[in-house]
C-alpha cells in the first residue's frame, strides 16, 4: 500500500543502513592527533594568573592609589598612600586566584560555561556567585558608601534606592513578559494603582505604610486581573497595544478625576515609613531620639534604602519559588506553547490571569514605596516611558533572568546618571561638550550596541525548575519567547 | 464474524455520531460515526485531507463540531440511558461513582484533557522546548499539583502535602521516561532531542495526564523502521500494562496493520471503511481511495463497488 508521505531514504531499512554507514565513516575522520603541550596544576596556575593581575593593576593603579596630591599651602602637597595601593594589589590578585582556582578550573572556556553546560562537578556557576556579590553589595551599600565615597553619600543612597525600584519593577515584569510570555507595555499603570491606592488611603483614612502595603498589593492585583480578562484572546501585538492603551487610560483617569485624583495637582502630603512607630525627624519619640543617636536626615534614606532591597529580595524569593511550582512551570509552559499547554488540561485563562496578577502585585508594592519615598505623587510619573524603560531593562537583562533584570537596571539606571557626569568626554569632544544633553543619545547607541551583540539580552540562558540528576543551563536558542516578540 | 461481537460495539469508550464539521463551504467530516473499543488500538487512516485531523480536533476540543454527539464513557457500566439522558439536559458530563459520562462537544478542551481524561499528541510536534524533558512531564501533572499545592498557597510554604506530590510526580515522570527510554536525557531541553525522541516525549508527556483515551496524530511519521518497531511496542505496552485506549491517525501502513485491532478509513470526510486489519485491507473502496483506478477503469469499479455494497460508490473516490 502505498505511503502518502514523500519516502525518504531513512524510511527504507537499505537506506538507513547506508546512512548509518555514512555516519560512522564521518566519525572515524577525527582531528589530526598532536601532544598537549604540559599542564599546569591548578594551583600553579591560579598563582600564575594572579600574580600577572596583579602586577596589571600595581602598574595601572599606581598613580591613582598610592601617591595623593592635594592643594596646601605653596603649591601641592604629595602624600604617598602605600596601604590602599597594596589593598587594591592584594584584591586584585585574590580575586584571579580564586577565579582562576574554582570558576575557570576546567578545561571550557569561561564562555562556553555561560552557553552551555555550567555545574559539572559541582563548582558554582559565575551567575550565581555574581548573584551573591551583587546581593552582598547591595547589603553593604550603606556601610559602605560613608567609607569610600561620603561626599556623594546621599546621591549614591538615593540613586541605589532608585535603582531597586527598576529592578523590583523588573522583577514583576519579568513574571508577566519573562515567564509567562506575555508583552505587556502598559505596566506603570500597576505602578499607579499602587501608589494611588497607597496615597489615597494614607490621606483620607490617616493609615500608615505598612498597613496600605498589602492593600495596595492587593488592589494592583485586581487591576491586574481586571486588565486580564479582556486581553486572554489576544496574541501578539493586539495584546501589545491593548495593554498599551490600558496604561494610558489609568493615567488619564488619574489626570482628570479631580475630585478624587486631585488631578494634575496630585496628592501631597504623603506620610513617611515609621519603624515600628517611630518616625525620622528630630522630634522627641523618633528613632533617634529613642535609640540615643545624634539626628541625620540620611538615616531616612538608609530606612528606605533597606525597606526597598527588602521588598525586592521579597519579589525575588516569590518568583523564584513559583517557577518551581506548578503554577510557575505552567507560566513558562505557555510562553512555550499554548495549544499543548491546553492539550494537558491547562487551564490557560487562568495561568495568564495568575501571571498578570502576580506582576501587578509586585508593581503595586513599588508604587506605594514610591509614593511613601517622595511623598507626592502625580499623573505624570507615570507616563510611557515608564513603562517602556521597565520593559526596556527587562529584555536587555533577557526575558526571564533575575539575574538580568539586576545588571540591565544597574546598567540603565545607573548609567543614565553616570552620563551625566562624563567630564571625561570633554577631552574627546572640546569643552563645549555638555554630556548631559547627550547622554540620552550615548546611552541610546549603547544599548543598540548591547542588542547587536546580545539579541536575547545579557542573561539569556533558562535554568531549569527542576532536576533529575545534573543540572544544565539551557541555551537561548531553544527557549521561546512567547507573544508579541 | 458478525458486527455485534465487535468489542467496539460491545464496549466503546469513545462513540462519535454524525459528527459533520463545516468549514464555511466546506464539509470537512461529513455525518461521520463510528466507535472506539474500550483497550482497542484504533486506527484512523485515509488519504491525505480526508478529515483524519479533524476528527481528533472534534474529539479533543480544538474545533466545535457543526453537528454531531461525541460521547466518552469512562467505565463500562454506563447505562445507555444515562447518556440519552444527559444529552436531554444541556450539562457536560455526568461524573457518578459507578463511571462516568462525557459529552465532548459540549466541553472546553482542557476540560477534556483534565475531566474527561482525553490525552492527545500533534501531527507537528508540540513541546516546550526550552524545559528540560522532566520540565515537560511535570507541567503535564499540572492539575494534581495545582490541588496538592492548595493552588500555590501550600507549596509556597513548602508544606508537607505538597512536597510529597511534587515527589510522587517525579517519581511517575521518571517512570514514563524509563518506558518511553530518555531517562539519560531527562535534564536535557526538549528541543535539543533528536525527532524520534521528542515523539516518544510526545506520547510520555500525553500519558502523565491520567488518560482513559490517547490520541494520536501521526505517532510514526518521519521515524526509521527500528524506531516504529518501537513505537508499536510502547503502544502495546501502554494498552495492555495501563488498560489505556488509543486511537491513531497513521499514514505508515506498517505500524497501522500491525498493532490495530480496528481500522477505520476516512475519505473525503466520510467513512468508506470500518473493521479488523484484514478485512479493511482487502476492502476493494480502501484500495480504490489509496491507490487510485485508470480512468478506463472508473466505470468497470464502480460497477463491482455497487455490486458489492449495495449503493452508489461514486465518493469512492476515483481520483
Amino acid at each position: 500500500m502505498a505511503d502518502t508521505t514523500s519516502p525518504s531514504a531513512a524510511n527504507r531499512p537499505e537506506g538507513a543502513e547506508r546512512l548509518s554507514e555514512a555516519r560512522r565513516d564521518a566519525m572515524r575522520g577525527e582531528p589530526p592527533y598532536s601532544e598537549a603541550p604540559p599542564e599546569d596544576t591548578r594551583l600553579v596556575r591560579a598563582l600564575k594568573e594572579g600574580g600577572i593581575t596583579a602586577a596589571l593593576v600595581a602598574a595601572l593603579t599606581l598613580f591613582f592609589f598610592a601617591f595623593r596630591t592635594d592643594i596646601a599651602v605653596g603649591g601641592l602637597s604629595l602624600t604617598a598612600s602605600p596601604v590602599v595601593w597594596i589593598i587594591a594589589i592584594a584584591i586584585a590578585f585574590a580575586g584571579r586566584f580564586l577565579l582562576t582556582y574554582f570558576v575557570f578550573a576546567g578545561d571550557t572556556a569561561v564562555v562556553g560555561g555561560w552557553k552551555k553546560v555550567a555545574a559539572g562537578t559541582g563548582r558554582m556557576p559565575i551567575g550565581k556567585i555574581l548573584g551573591v556579590l551583587l546581593l552582598f553589595i547591595a547589603l553593604t551599600l550603606p556601610i559602605l558608601l560613608p567609607q569610600f565615597l561620603p561626599s556623594q553619600n546621599r546621591y549614591l543612597l538615593n540613586l541605589g534606592i532608585t535603582i531597586l525600584t527598576y529592578v523590583m519593577l523588573g522583577w514583576g515584569l519579568n513574571i508577566v513578559v519573562g515567564l509567562a510570555g506575555l508583552l505587556d507595555l502598559g505596566y506603570v499603570a500597576f505602578y499607579a494603582v499602587g501608589a494611588y491606592s497607597f496615597a489615597l488611603l494614607a490621606t483620607n483614612f490617616e493609615l500608615g505604610f505598612w498597613v496600605c502595603l498589602p492593600m495596595a498589593g492587593l488592589f494592583a492585583a485586581m487591576w491586574g486581573v481586571i486588565l486580564g480578562f479582556p486581553v486572554l484572546r489576544l496574541r501578539g501585538d493586539y495584546l501589545a497595544i491593548v495593554t498599551l492603551a490600558f496604561g494610558e487610560i489609568i493615567r488619564i483617569v488619574l489626570l482628570n478625576w479631580y475630585e478624587f485624583t486631585g488631578g494634575p495637582d496630585g496628592i501631597l502630603g504623603i506620610p513617611e515609613p515609621s519603624f515600628f512607630g517611630l518616625e525620622f525627624n528630630r522630634r522627641d519619640g523618633s528613632f533617634s531620639d529613642f535609640f540615643g543617636i545624634e539626628y541625620s536626615p540620611i538615616q531616612k534614606f538608609i530606612y528606605l534604602y533597606y525597606i526597598i532591597l527588602a521588598l525586592a529580595l521579597l519579589t525575588n524569593f516569590v518568583t523564584m519559588r513559583l517557577r518551581k511550582l506548578p503554577v510557575g512551570r505552567a507560566w513558562e509552559a505557555l510562553r512555550e506553547d499554548e495549544i499543548a499547554c491546553r492539550s494537558l488540561g491547562i487551564n490557560t485563562t487562568n495561568v495568564k490571569l495568575t501571571a498578570f496578577a502576580t506582576g501587578a502585585m509586585f508593581g503595586g508594592f513599588a508604587g506605594s514605596f514610591f509614593a511613601t519615598k517622595q511623598q507626592f505623587i502625580s499623573p505624570e510619573s507615570f507616563t510611557f516611558i515608564e513603562s517602556a524603560i521597565i520593559l526596556a531593562i527587562v529584555v536587555l537583562g533577557g526575558l526571564g533572568s533575575q539575574l538580568g533584570v539586576v545588571i540591565a537596571s544597574v546598567a540603565m539606571i545607573g548609567g543614565i546618571e553616570l552620563l551625566r557626569k562624563l567630564t571625561v568626554l570633554q577631552a574627546v569632544f572640546g569643552n563645549d561638550f555638555d554630556p548631559t544633553q547627550y547622554r540620552m543619545l550615548i546611552f541610546g547607541l549603547a544599548m543598540v550596541l548591547i542588542m547587536v551583540w546580545k539579541p536575547r539580552g545579557l542573561v539569556s540562558t533558562r535554568s531549569p525548575s527542576a532536576v533529575y540528576k545534573e543540572k544544565k543551563t539551557i541555551g537561548a536558542d531553544m527557549v521561546a519567547q512567547g507573544e508579541g516578540h | 464474524m458478525l458486527k455485534e461481537t465487535q468489542n467496539w460495539s460491545a464496549n466503546p469508550v469513545l462513540s462519535v455520531e454524525h459528527l459533520t464539521m463545516r468549514f464555511g463551504g466546506l464539509v470537512a467530516v461529513d455525518d461521520l460515526s463510528f466507535n472506539v473499543g474500550r483497550g482497542d488500538i484504533t486506527a484512523l487512516i485515509g488519504p491525505n485531507g480526508a478529515g483524519k485531523t479533524t476528527v481528533f480536533n472534534c474529539v479533543t476540543g480544538f474545533y466545535k463540531p457543526t453537528e454531531g454527539r461525541i460521547a466518552l464513557r469512562r467505565d463500562q457500566a454506563v447505562a445507555d440511558g444515562t447518556l440519552a439522558e444527559l444529552t436531554k439536559s444541556g450539562r457536560q458530563y455526568f461524573d457518578g461513582d459507578k463511571g462516568g459520562v462525557f459529552l465532548l462537544e459540549r466541553m472546553p478542551d482542557f476540560k477534556i484533557t483534565e475531566v474527561a481524561g482525553v490525552a492527545r499528541t500533534f501531527q507537528n510536534i508540540r513541546l516546550f522546548g526550552g524545559m528540560t524533558v522532566l520540565e515537560n512531564l511535570l507541567v503535564a501533572q499540572h492539575n494534581q499539583l495545582m490541588q496538592a499545592s492548595s493552588f500555590t498557597i501550600g507549596g509556597l510554604f513548602g508544606l508537607p502535602g505538597y512536597r510529597k506530590a511534587a515527589a510522587a510526580a517525579k517519581d511517575k515522570a521518571v517512570e514514563w521516561l524509563r518506558h518511553v527510554n530518555l531517562l539519560d536525557r531527562a535534564d536535557d531541553p526538549a528541543a535539543d532531542l533528536p525527532y524520534g525522541a521528542q515523539r516518544r516525549l510526545e506520547i510520555a508527556r500525553a500519558l502523565c495526564t491520567n488518560p482513559v483515551l490517547l490520541c494520536l496524530d501521526e505517532p510514526a511519521a518521519g521515524l526509521n523502521p527500528r524506531e516504529s518497531a518501537e513505537l508499536n511496542e510502547l503502544l502495546r505496552f501502554i494498552r495492555d500494562e495501563h488498560g489505556v485506549s488509543v486511537l491513531l491517525i497513521e499514514h505508515d501502513m506498517g505500524v497501522v496493520m500491525e498493532i490495530s485491532d480496528h481500522i477505520i478509513v476516512l475519505d473525503y470526510g466520510k467513512k468508506i471503511a470500518d473493521g479488523t486489519a484484514s478485512e479493511v485491507r482487502s476492502d476493494p473502496k480502501v484500495i480504490a481511495a489509496y491507490l487510485g483506478v485508470d480512468d478506463e477503469e472508473v466505470d468497470e469499479v464502480e460497477r463491482d463497488l455497487d455490486v458489492q455494497t449495495g449503493h452508489s460508490a461514486s465518493e469512492g473516490g476515483s481520483q
